[in-house]
């Protein structure tokens, strides 16, 4: 998938499990402006469900993209409202 | 029988068909279950879900707080209603030595026979947190202080904290007391989640 984006900020939730990498993405949204993009870096391989069911589930935010790099989970966020 | 059956004729009652409503009393009833539909759904707009927690062991007091804060995570309005051993979740004090017992869980590495010996509890409390501890996993005060910072509402149960001889003073900051199960009915109501743990 290539989405064109440019990444406002980045959130390093990596050690962190199940339900901390939702609710710190949760809190970091909050902190941004609409049209952001919060980049989320995960280690727990939850949070490739998690965090889209999250998205996809809350109002004013867009799972853009989501990168598994083995050891590491990308997640890409905007938030749109 | 015939299957090519006249449309008009099929959609003709057979029998008492001066009792079907007109169109006019259709349309009539439609709207007025439209406006019963937006009155109900126009609320205030938030989610809301309501857990009442009644269990104070290591491994029961996690699920509560999980929803909760992921719930919240979610925009819904949580609250969580702690009565009985479920108070000890919200105790200062007591929600940094709560244990975990073998006894009556087979899937426990340790016979019952075993676990009810002295000071298992112990042994299988501290297995416990060495998981907890090596996986990284949120401790029960990282998951309050956490669920109180997202807005979550924990309520102490005013009459367990009396049957348990706590005081309202032992509960984390924030914890809401002074309410029973007619607030906790109250939240149920309105949740569009419910759940007893």
């Amino acid at each position: 998938m290539s989405v064109n984006f440019d990444v406002t900020e980045t959130l390093d939730v990596k050690g962190a499990s199940c339900p901390m990498p939702v609710v710190k993405t949760k809190s970091a949204v909050d902190d941004l402006d609409e049209g952001d993009v919060l980049e989320v870096v995960a280690t727990d391989s939850g949070s490739m469900s998690d965090l889209d069911g999250w998205a996809s589930g809350t109002d004013g935010v867009e799972m853009l993209d989501q990168v598994d790099e083995g050891d590491v989970y990308r997640h890409y966020v905007r938030k749109t409202e | 029988m015939s299957t090519d059956t006249p449309d008009d004729a099929a959609a003709t009652a057979p029998d008492g068909a001066d009792e079907a409503p007109s169109r006019a009393e259709l349309a009539a009833r439609v709207d007025e279950l439209e406006a019963q539909l937006s009155e109900s759904t126009a609320d205030d707009g938030a989610k809301k879900m309501s857990i009442i927690a009644t269990k104070g062991t290591l491994d029961m007091a996690y699920p509560p707080l999980i929803l909760a804060s992921t719930a919240a995570a979610f925009g819904y309005e949580v609250t969580v209603f702690h009565t009985f051993w479920g108070l000890d979740i919200l105790h200062e004090e007591r929600s940094s030595d709560l244990k975990l017992s073998s006894v009556g869980n087979p899937n426990m590495p340790v016979p019952n026979v075993v676990g009810a010996l002295p000071g298992m509890d112990r042994v299988t409390t501290s297995m416990m947190q060495k998981r907890i501890d090596d996986n990284d996993t949120a401790t029960i005060e990282e998951l309050i202080e956490t669920s109180l910072d997202m807005g979550v509402e924990f309520q102490a149960c005013q009459m367990t904290i009396e049957l348990m001889g706590y005081d309202e003073d032992d509960f984390y900051d924030g914890v809401r007391t002074g309410v029973g199960a007619a607030t906790a009915i109250q939240d149920m109501a309105e949740a569009d989640i419910q759940l007893l743990i």
